[in-house]
């Protein structure tokens, strides 16, 4: 129950763009790491991070260490989908650093001049989730096909929906689809309260819905592996502070913490 | 009547200095994204991106929806406005104050609580799916219902200010005159707050014709079922603006052509 009030915050923080106001009862284990970088002055500042919706969580806490180890930074989140975050970053908005859940929005970003040299920090993969209980008996992804299901994917124009299609066209899947949400989230919403039957999300989503939805792997011939990106911004108002935090999700601390949400190493 | 002979007076005074301008610039401050939206329009190819299924679809849903919204905010509201401004009871206000919470709350948080009411494990959808395996969520019926949740205070404040302003002398005297109490309710009460009807269903309707956030969250997205103007416009966004700014558009020319006609004294009555 907690766990999906929760889920709600989240779906219904972000599009209000309340990111402070989210997910501040992480429970997070605060790192005894706090060994001072010994080059200069420690980065101060207010940073905004522009993330991918699935990486809601682990950024999160994420976020946490990182101010713990750097008391003079503070960093803000605006979690949505890649392709909005993009289309913001592109019209100017006030963005310090991008995490993309693929390749292709952070090109465009870099494309436009918004960011220079994007690493790769984290895969994911995907996963049919179904509510705890899974009463409809999905097995795989041809349960995707049955007209009776109410299934669910997201939309075209998100990574999560673009890579969905892509494994259920490896499969030879032609899908009955009853739903093309607007991110990952508000589709795990949807499977977590039962509306849903099943709906192709990441691993990641899985892990961290606990036990309102349970996994369904999906072959690894027909699984997709999602590369995540990330890149200080060109305009970042604060790139110092902006570069540590890349540096931060980069380093072994970083990698820990990604993937504990089930996020594996690119 | 005291009203509009205050008016009167109010345009014949000189106008204080400031308001002119703080005026204006309200105006303009709604104005100019407006201006913005049309300069980035991409008028050249208008027709082609209009006429795509994808927009067909989406269009043909937001209007019979919007519709359907409206007639069922009619059914429910006018005797609910009635009530609010003819009745005295403990908990009136309250009453007013939760119909009037889904025009102020973030309609996603709407279409989430829709979804755990009406929703197929919901509070009262459960067992209605469980008795006859109808479903609200991935229908025209949700987005009907969810429309409906968050455009129908529009209509119930708009009818409420139009009854109270009704002089309710002429209800009396036609109780007197032996009139039953629904005879007055259909002949007098409702002409008389005819225009505020008139004015809260076409606010109700444009309202009902721009929900996004309760109808993506309560009924989803899907092209021919679901997907109304909003929902394509948020989508497109993202992967072609030509095509959202000129879904815009038609959204935008669609309310004007609504809300233009309403007159001054049916909003004010």
């Amino acid at each position: 129950m907690k766990l999906r009030v929760r889920r709600l915050l989240v779906v219904v923080c972000v599009p209000v763009a309340m990111f402070t106001a989210c997910g501040g009862d992480d429970d997070v284990a605060s790192s005894a790491t706090a060994a001072a970088p010994a080059s200069g002055s420690a980065p101060a500042g207010d940073i905004t991070v522009f993330a991918a919706a699935s990486l809601t969580d682990a950024f999160t806490e994420l976020g946490t260490a990182f101010e713990s180890e750097n008391p003079d930074a503070s960093v803000e989140f605006n979690f949505g989908a890649s392709s909005a975050l993009r289309e913001q970053i592109l019209a100017g908005a006030p963005a310090d650093v991008f995490g993309s859940a693929n390749t292709s929005n952070m090109d465009q970003v870099v494309d436009g001049g918004a960011a220079g040299d994007p690493k790769a920090f984290v895969t994911n993969l995907l996963e049919i989730a179904v509510p705890a209980g899974n009463e409809a008996g999905v097995t795989g992804l041809d349960d995707f096909a049955n007209p009776d299901l109410l299934v669910g994917l997201c939309a075209d124009e998100v990574p999560c929906g673009e890579f969905g299609r892509e494994a259920l066209a490896s499969a030879g899947v032609t899908p009955s689809i009853d739903t093309n949400e607007p991110d990952v989230r508000s589709l795990l919403t949807k499977i977590e309260a039962g509306d849903l039957d099943a709906g192709i999300v990441y691993v990641t989503d899985v892990m961290a819905a606990g036990d309102t939805v349970e996994g369904v792997e999906i072959p690894a011939d027909e699984n997709v592996v999602a590369t995540y990106p990330i890149a200080a911004l060109t305009d970042a108002a604060n790139a110092e502070v902006a570069d540590a935090f890349v540096v931060f999700v980069l380093s072994d601390e970083g990698q820990e913490i990604l993937q504990s949400y089930g996020f594996d190493a690119p | 009547m005291a009203r509009r002979a205050g008016a009167r007076r109010a345009g014949q005074q000189r106008t204080p200095w400031l308001i002119l301008p703080l005026a204006a610039v309200a105006v303009a401050y709604v104005a100019v994204p407006f201006v913005a939206l049309l300069q980035r329009a991409p008028w050249s190819d208008l027709g082609g991106l209009l006429g795509r299924s994808i927009v067909i679809d989406a269009l043909r849903l937001s209007i019979t929806t919007a519709f359907a919204a409206t007639g069922l905010a009619m059914l429910l509201g006018i005797p609910l406005a009635w009530v609010l401004a003819r009745t005295r009871f403990p908990g009136r206000s309250l009453a007013r104050a939760l119909v009037t919470l889904p025009m102020v709350l973030p309609p996603v948080v709407g279409g989430a609580a829709l979804l755990f009411a009406f929703g197929r494990r919901g509070l009262l959808g459960g067992p209605a799916y469980d008795a006859t395996g109808f479903l609200l969520p991935f229908s025209i019926w949700g987005v009907v219902a969810a429309n409906t949740f968050v455009a129908m205070p529009f209509l119930v404040l708009t009818v409420e200010a139009g009854l109270r302003a009704a002089d309710p002398r002429y209800e009396d005297a036609a109780a007197t005159l032996g009139a039953s109490q629904s005879m007055i309710f259909r002949r007098i009460t409702v002409p008389h707050a005819g225009p505020s009807i008139i004015a809260g269903a076409v606010l109700c309707w444009a309202r009902a014709l721009g929900e996004f956030g309760a109808t993506v969250t309560f009924a989803g997205n899907l092209q021919g079922r679901t997907q109304t103007m909003p929902l394509a416009v948020f989508l497109a966004l993202e992967s072609d603006r030509d095509a959202a700014i000129a879904l815009s558009l038609v959204l935008i020319a669609l309310s004007l052509a609504v809300i233009l006609p309403l007159r001054d004294r049916w909003l004010t009555v």
